[in-house]
This record gives C-alpha cells, structure tokens and sequence, in this order.
C-alpha cells in the first residue's frame, strides 16, 4: 500500500495522545475558534497563542519542523487575502511603481492577521491529526452527536480507502506504462482533450470496479447478519483529570482573547 | 511555479479565512442538510446505504488523486461531486461528498475544521446539486444520444465547479476577506478553467459507465416527478444561498473593457493557460468587472431556470394527460 493516510506520530504515548479524544476533539474547535475571534493586529497576543500551541506541539512529542512544515499548506489561498493590501483605505505604506497601487497600513494588518490566524489554526489542527488515530476520531465525534450513520460511513470510506487508492494507483501505473513520449518531452500520450478522456475512462472504471465491489461487500455483510445496525460499545465517563487538561489550553487562550480585546 | 500556485487554489478554504459568525452559519446549513440527506438515501438504499455510500466516498478519494498533465506543471483532476450525483442522486452525492471534504479537513488540514461546514457546502453540496440539475436539464432539453451524455455531462461538471467557485468568493466577500468585485472574477476566472478539465473527466467517466453499465445510469434517467421533494430543495437551497448573500453584492461597472478581455480570455480555452496569473493578478485593481459578476450569476440562474422549468413541464405533462 503505498497511501500513507495514518500519520507517523499517532502511535506516541504522550499526555495529549492519551487524552480522551471527546476531550481533545472540544478543544481543538474551541481554540481555533477562539484564534478566529481575534481581532487584527495584536501581534503580542497572537505571539502568546502561538508560544502555547508550540508547548502543545512539544508535549505531544511532534517535531515542531515537521509540524511547520504541514502548516504551509493553507499558504496559497492567502492569495484569496491579497487584496486587502491596496483596497482597505487607510495612511499609505508603499506605493507601488508603475501599477499605481498603494499599500495601506490597515490592509497590511489586516492581510498579516488572516494568515497568522489560518496559519494558527493550521498548526492547532495538526496536532489534533497528528495525535488521534481516526477510528478515535469518528468515535469520539459519535458521542458529540455526529449522527452515527454519517460516521458509520465515513468509517467505512476509510476501510476502503486504501483498497480503493491501490486499485487507483495501478490503473496510474498501467497508463504510465502505456503511455511513451520522447526523452525529454513534458507530453505524454495524445492531446489535452485526449488525456483528459483517458483519465474520465479511468475514472469511470474505478467507479464501476468500486460500484461492484459495494454490492460484494453489502452480500458478505448480509451473509453475516447485517441488519442495517451499527453497534458500538458505549463511550466510557469522561474523567475528571481529562476534562482538567482540556480545559487548560483553552482557558489560557480565552484569557489572551479577552486581554486582546480588552487592552 | 504558477502550476503550482493554480492547482493550489481550491476551493478548500483555511481557518481564519471567514470570521467565525459566517463559518458557524456554514454549519448551520450543512447540518440540515446532511440530516435530510441520510433520510433520503436511507428510504432509497435502505441498509445498503452504509457500505454503498462509504465505498463510492473512498473511491471519490481516489478518483481525486487520477490526474492528468495539462500544462506548465498544472494537472487536472476532478472534484467528483457532479459525477456522482449524476449517477447516485443528489442527496447520495451530498453524503459521500460530506465525508470526503470531512477527511481531507480532518486528517490532512485540507481546508480548515472551523469552516468545514462552508467547504462542505462549496464543494459536495453545491457541485452535486448543480451537477445533478444542470445533466438532467440537457440532457431533457438534447435527448437520449451518446453525444447528449457528453455535453451534458461536461456541461455539469463544468458548472459545478463555477457555482462551487462562486459560493466560495461570495464567502470570502461577507467575511471581508476580499471584496467581492475582486474575488468573484479571480475565482471564477480561475475555476473556469479547472472546470474544464472536471467536465472532460465527468463526461467521459459517464460515457464509459453508459457503455458498459447503462443500467447504473437508470437513475438520472427516472422522471423527476418521483422525487419532486429532491427539486424543491434544491432549488430552495440555491435559491437561499444566492438571496442570502445578494445585499453585499455591490457590483460596480466600470470595468467593460475588462470584461470583454474576460470574455475573449474564457472563450480562448485551453491553450494559453500562461495568461491566467495575469488574469488572477489584473483584478488587484479595485473596483473591477462588476458586470462579470452580474452575468456569471445570471447566467447560472439562467442555465437552473431553464433545467427546472424543463423538468417542470415534463412533470406536468403526464398528470394533464
């Protein structure tokens, strides 16, 4: 299998590993919102939420490089953003020769904020991800009262995920394969329309291969007893220390937001 | 460089991109609707939902990771909302798109976790509904010839994106992320053509389940008139999405020139896929083809007019006879 979906750090032993993933799930939501709800420009504050999600990335044992790393990812929709440099009014900053645009001092906030705040809750998310296997997830989201056939079926979505890739990846492989060009030639195969069609066949193969594969599937299931019921054990008390631990992060976080905008 | 920055810019919006009150409006809407959604496959597949639906989401998945070189290190591959709506029904798409978008948010950042409920929307509901009317209008309108499937397959899929894209700007524009004037034409210049490339694969993924499976395809060829519930929702949803954001859309024409160039830009196609950063970074300037918007959105109307007033007709029909 050569999709890596689970990630390299879940399997640690860490206190924020070990948490109860109702727990883990709550706070995550309530930080990041907490990162959206900050107003523009406190960069002390914001320096204080990033200093405690680095405290938190360091107690769950994640290589805070690796962490930085994956953070990038939201980068390039800041271009979304961009504009707020030359449309918000406010004192110039810079003009901009030739085009005529001038950067104003707001829009400059404004622009810097949204990304330390996507960039923020990017880092905050991963290690949710990075310290709670999946099959935790989509349980602890079942006692927060994510209807149970909606996790069901994403639980099933990612049985099958790597089964469904694999078949994918060969089909790649196999018009790879097919597929000569030049030494040197960027194109393989015929024009766009006809790339594009090639993979539209593929696409409609693997549907059709994993149409069937359901209907094989749902007889074993039925041939097993499958009734249309889920069963799941009931979820365990929350415990105490748990809950405490939750709350830790995000009460430092409510202050800093209540500093941020008080001050 | 630009292949890059072009197939990284999704619709999957980040954190911090909607402020908090219009991501928590996302979820709203998506929490509704999903509820409604695993009504309705339930009545249809029954227990056969559960593995049926969670299947086709893992195949979606790596449906997405097929992809094609187009140019200049861009590569296109689809969303997968308007082809599995057109095979399965909306409201099958909308679950199997739901935990699609879910996992990419959960288990790699893709998108963020506070704006999931918008990207769900963006991305599994709006591209399967639009998908879903828009194939079913032409292919009402063209009749029940491979060359119908084509076009209106690609004429779905291309749509879908575009709406998908639209919502997408319309969000960013009410959380003031980015004035409307300037994200609509961006993304919608952007995605039209991603869109291309996700109507080619969504038409020739049809032609190919018609040809070897015409009977899977049975169920966007019954008459609506069994599903009516189905088309009242939809055209509900979209109706609200588009009235509920109609106040902060402040189009300001005077940008024609620009247009035009738009519109020469968009019926060239494909090839020069160089020019469109150019196109991406033109808008900056600021007040900027507010008449794009206005014909964008009435031209998506216009297309929803025309699908469900067909259908309309031809739901009539037999009830008059």
């Amino acid at each position: 299998m050569h999709v890596n979906l689970v990630d390299q750090y879940v399997r640690g032993t860490s206190t924020i590993h070990r948490l109860d993933t109702r727990v883990k799930v709550t706070a995550t939501l309530l930080l990041i919102l907490s990162v959206s709800l900050m107003p523009a420009g406190k960069w002390v504050a914001f320096a204080f939420l990033w200093a405690i999600t680095l405290v938190l990335t360091a107690a769950a044992g994640i290589p805070i490089g690796s962490v930085l790393r994956r953070s990038l990812i939201a980068l390039p929709f800041a271009l979304a953003a961009l504009t707020l440099l030359v449309t918000v009014p406010g004192p110039p900053l810079l003009e901009l020769p030739r085009v005529g645009w001038t950067v104003s001092e707001p829009g400059l906030v404004r622009f810097a904020s949204i990304l330390l705040k996507s960039w923020l809750s990017v880092q905050i998310a991963i290690i949710l991800a990075a310290t709670t296997h999946l099959t935790d997830l989509l349980w602890a989201l079942n006692s927060l009262h994510v209807p149970r056939l909606l996790i069901a079926i994403i639980s099933f979505m990612y049985r099958y995920l790597f089964v469904l890739a694999g078949e994918g990846f060969r089909m790649a492989r196999a018009r790879q394969a097919r597929s000569a060009a030049p030494a040197g030639s960027q194109s393989t195969g015929g024009n766009l329309a006809w790339r594009a069609r090639v993979t539209g066949w593929m696409v409609g193969q693997l549907f059709l291969r994993s149409y069937e594969r359901s209907e094989r599937v749902y007889q074993a299931m039925a041939a097993r007893g499958y009734r249309g019921q889920i069963r799941r054990l009931d979820p365990p008390p929350l415990s105490p220390r748990d809950l405490m631990l939750g709350a830790l992060p995000v009460t430092a976080y409510a202050v800093i937001l209540a500093a941020a905008n008080w001050c | 460089m630009i292949g890059s920055i072009l197939s990284a810019l999704p619709l999957h919006i980040p954190d911090g991109f909607l402020t908090a009150p219009v991501a928590l409006i996302g979820w709203l809407f998506v929490l509704l609707l999903i509820g409604w959604a695993l009504r309705q496959t339930r009545e249809q597949l029954g227990e056969r939902q559960v593995p049926l639906m969670g299947i086709l989401a893992a195949f979606i998945f790596a449906a997405q990771m097929l992809n094609f070189p187009v140019a200049g290190g861009t590569s296109g591959h689809m969303l997968g909302g308007a082809l599995s709506a057109i095979v399965l029904g909306p409201w099958a798409a909308v679950l199997i798109m739901t935990c699609v978008v879910a996992v990419q948010a959960l288990l790699f950042q893709d998108g963020g976790l506070l704006v999931l409920g918008w990207n769900i929307l963006n991305m599994g509901v709006l591209t399967a509904f639009t998908g879903y009317f828009v194939y079913q209008g032409a292919r009402k309108m063209l009749g029940n010839t491979r060359r119908a499937i084509l076009i209106a397959g690609f004429v779905g899929g291309w749509l879908s994106v575009m709406v998908g894209a639209i919502a997408t700007a319309v969000e960013l524009a009410v959380s003031r992320t980015s004035p409307l004037g300037v994200a609509l034409p961006a993304m919608a210049a952007v995605h039209s053509l991603i869109g291309i490339g996700e109507g080619l694969i969504t038409a020739a993924a049809l032609a190919f389940i018609a040809q070897t499976r015409p009977d899977l395809l049975r169920f966007s060829a019954r008459p609506p008139a069994t599903r009516s519930a189905g088309w009242v929702w939809g055209g509900l949803l979209i109706a609200l999405v588009v009235t509920l954001f109609s106040p902060w859309a402040s189009p300001s024409p005077d940008g024609l020139e620009r247009v035009a160039e738009d519109q020469g830009f968009l019926a060239k196609g494909l090839d020069p896929l160089y020019q469109i950063l150019p196109d991406y970074t033109v808008p900056l300037v600021k007040s900027e083809a507010g008449a794009t918007i206005l014909a964008g959105v009435v031209g998506v109307l216009l297309v929803f007019g025309i699908a469900y007033g067909v259908a309309w007709l031809r739901r009539a029909r037999p009830s008059s006879s």
